[in-house]
């Protein structure tokens, strides 16, 4: 028998697949597929103060071994959010999840940090300052070292729930970035958002994405999240959510060797729907196959 | 929704760039006229959202137009080839709302959801007319198809090579009980502001992942945002904001 036990920041997930954010809406359409109790947790949509619609359309781009997305936050708003959505969460999942909220200005941080500490099925705040497609504020928190430990000190200060710090991989040196965090309390950090990417559309020799730009994601980035997550572990001592490509059971384990302790997948659940579930079942057999009988001894492994 | 192997069984030229595959697969899922399939192509990461043209117990007819390397690609697949389809996706029209007498307007890769939906008021015993808009001569497809479910069928092309000159608009020329459009936004506009009766009209947008979890395809409506993959991509015409 093997074990997919994981603890992270004083949760127990059943396994460490977590459908990112913004992949996995808030688990409704999903449920309606599977039985999503067999997750380890979910990122709920970033969620904002207000309402959002978010960008002009169009806002995907396919690319080789990936896509592009500029959809900006759209949300129904954090009122609606816990209004409807976390108590529906606990009907349809029952486990706690990832509470993944985005802001245009430090007090807005700190308005949802607030809302979201008052919910019992949250058990996981995910601090997103790096969202590409917004302009005014998510990636711009992100991008030095001194704007990310402002977010997370204030976050801090407002909640008791684990504060994890979504981080960009579009600056120089994201390692000193995630530093900053640690310093600033941080319990965990969420890495990689997507990656800045466009396409251009020959016919009407224009940028496909009505953003022009957007997120870059899929298969295609997975080693350039393995080469960060690797980097960032060596430096902090707070446990890390890897994310970026991750498409199998085998995808996962590489990430956690990286130095994860659970994982993020993404786009992967816009093609296949069924990919989350279909890598929990996968998992023990893949451990098996590389001799692992506890998942959890796996993090940091490349480094040992 | 469900995801499921379809195997090709003919994928045939039918028009100036324009395919008709069928495929043999289980279409439980399909319940109305004007859902789409999404479908996995070997090679490109995103799958292909296409209109359902028709299906029945086992088959499903789908009609493509090449506009892309994905398309391009699906154009050379071969009889029995295996695909990875997603059915049963959008809402489709509702062929309760038709009346008596619906028109139903299609334009360029528009007509393909009009078939289903022109056959399934067939059988209801609806008095269908089908018009539909077409670039030139060399586009033109389904016609005769849809004449032998026994609907009045009007072509029009913009140049005039074919049909009436002009556009499905032009051959709009009596009163309708109900309309139902697929097409270009101009032609969906032009239809709305001709006919006073009522209409579902169905919207394409680039999409994610065609199931309602990614947000690609929001569209403003007078009620708020919607998803045209999962709220759609059929809208009331009362709804939109053009």
């Amino acid at each position: 028998m093997v074990n997919t036990t994981i603890h992270l920041s004083g949760l127990v997930l059943d396994n460490p697949i977590i459908p990112a954010s913004g992949t996995f809406g808030y688990g409704r359409e999903f449920a309606e597929l599977y039985d999503i109790r067999c997750l380890g947790s979910f990122s709920i949509k970033g969620t904002t103060k207000d309402p959002r619609f978010g960008n002009p359309t169009p806002r995907i781009a396919e690319c080789p071994n990936g896509m592009i997305n500029a959809v900006g936050l759209q949300n129904p708003g954090i009122e609606k959010v816990i209004a409807e959505e976390l108590p529906n969460i606990k009907k349809i999942f029952g486990k706690p999840v990832v509470a993944n909220i985005g802001g245009f200005s430090l007090e807005e941080y700190v308005y949802c940090a607030e809302k979201m500490d008052a919910c019992d099925n949250v058990g996981i705040l995910e601090v997103n300052i790096s969202c590409p497609n917004v302009h005014g504020g998510g990636m711009g928190f992100g991008t030095t070292a001194e704007s990310a430990a402002s977010v997370t000190e204030a976050v801090k200060k407002v909640t008791t729930k684990p504060v994890y710090v979504k981080l960009t991989p579009n600056v120089t040196d994201i390692v000193s970035i995630a530093k900053a965090v640690e310093a600033a309390g941080a319990d965990g950090i969420s890495m990689i958002n997507t990656l800045v990417g466009m396409r251009i559309d020959l016919k009407r020799k224009k940028p496909v994405i009505a953003n022009t730009t957007g997120g870059f994601s899929g298969p295609a980035i997975l080693p350039v999240a393995l080469a960060q997550v690797y980097r960032v572990y060596d430096a902090v001592n707070i446990p890390i959510i890897g994310m970026g490509g991750i498409s199998s059971a085998e995808d996962v384990i590489e990430m956690m060797l990286a130095g994860a302790s659970a994982v993020q997948i993404g786009a992967a659940n816009l093609v296949n729907p069924y990919i989350c579930r279909d890598i929990v079942a996968a998992l023990p057999e893949v451990m098996q196959k590389y001799g692992i009988t506890n998942l959890e001894e796996c993090t940091g492994g490349a480094h040992r | 929704m469900k995801q499921s192997i379809f195997t090709i069984e003919t994928n045939v030229n039918i028009a100036k760039d324009v395919y008709r595959m069928t495929l043999i697969g289980d279409t439980s899922e399909i319940t109305r006229p004007g859902q789409f399939v999404n479908i996995q192509l070997d090679g490109f990461y995103l799958r292909r959202p296409i209109s359902v043209c028709d299906w029945e117990e086992r088959t499903l007819t789908l009609i493509y137009k090449v506009l892309g390397r994905g398309t391009e690609a699906m154009s050379h697949y071969t009889p029995g080839t295996g695909l990875d389809v997603l059915t049963g996706l959008g809402n489709g029209f509702d062929v309760d709302k038709a009346g008596d007498n619906p028109v139903l307007a299609g334009g360029g890769v528009g007509v393909p959801p009009m078939y289903g939906l022109a056959k399934r008021l067939r059988e209801m015993g609806k008095n269908v007319t089908v018009v539909m808009g077409f670039a030139s001569a060399e586009d033109v497809f389904y016609e005769e198809e849809l004449t032998k479910l026994g609907c009045t069928v009007k072509v029009a092309t913009v140049d005039g090579s074919y049909g009436k000159k002009g556009f499905v608009t032009d051959l709009m020329d009596g009163s309708y009980s109900y309309s139902y459009a697929c097409g270009p936004i101009p032609m969906l506009k032009a239809v709305y502001d001709k006919l006073p009766c009522g209409g579902e009209y169905s919207f394409e947008e680039r999409m994610g992942c065609g199931f309602g979890a990614c947000m690609g395809c929001s569209c403003k409506t007078k009620y708020g945002s919607l998803r045209i993959c999962k709220d759609g991509p059929v809208l009331e015409k009362e709804i939109i904001v053009w």
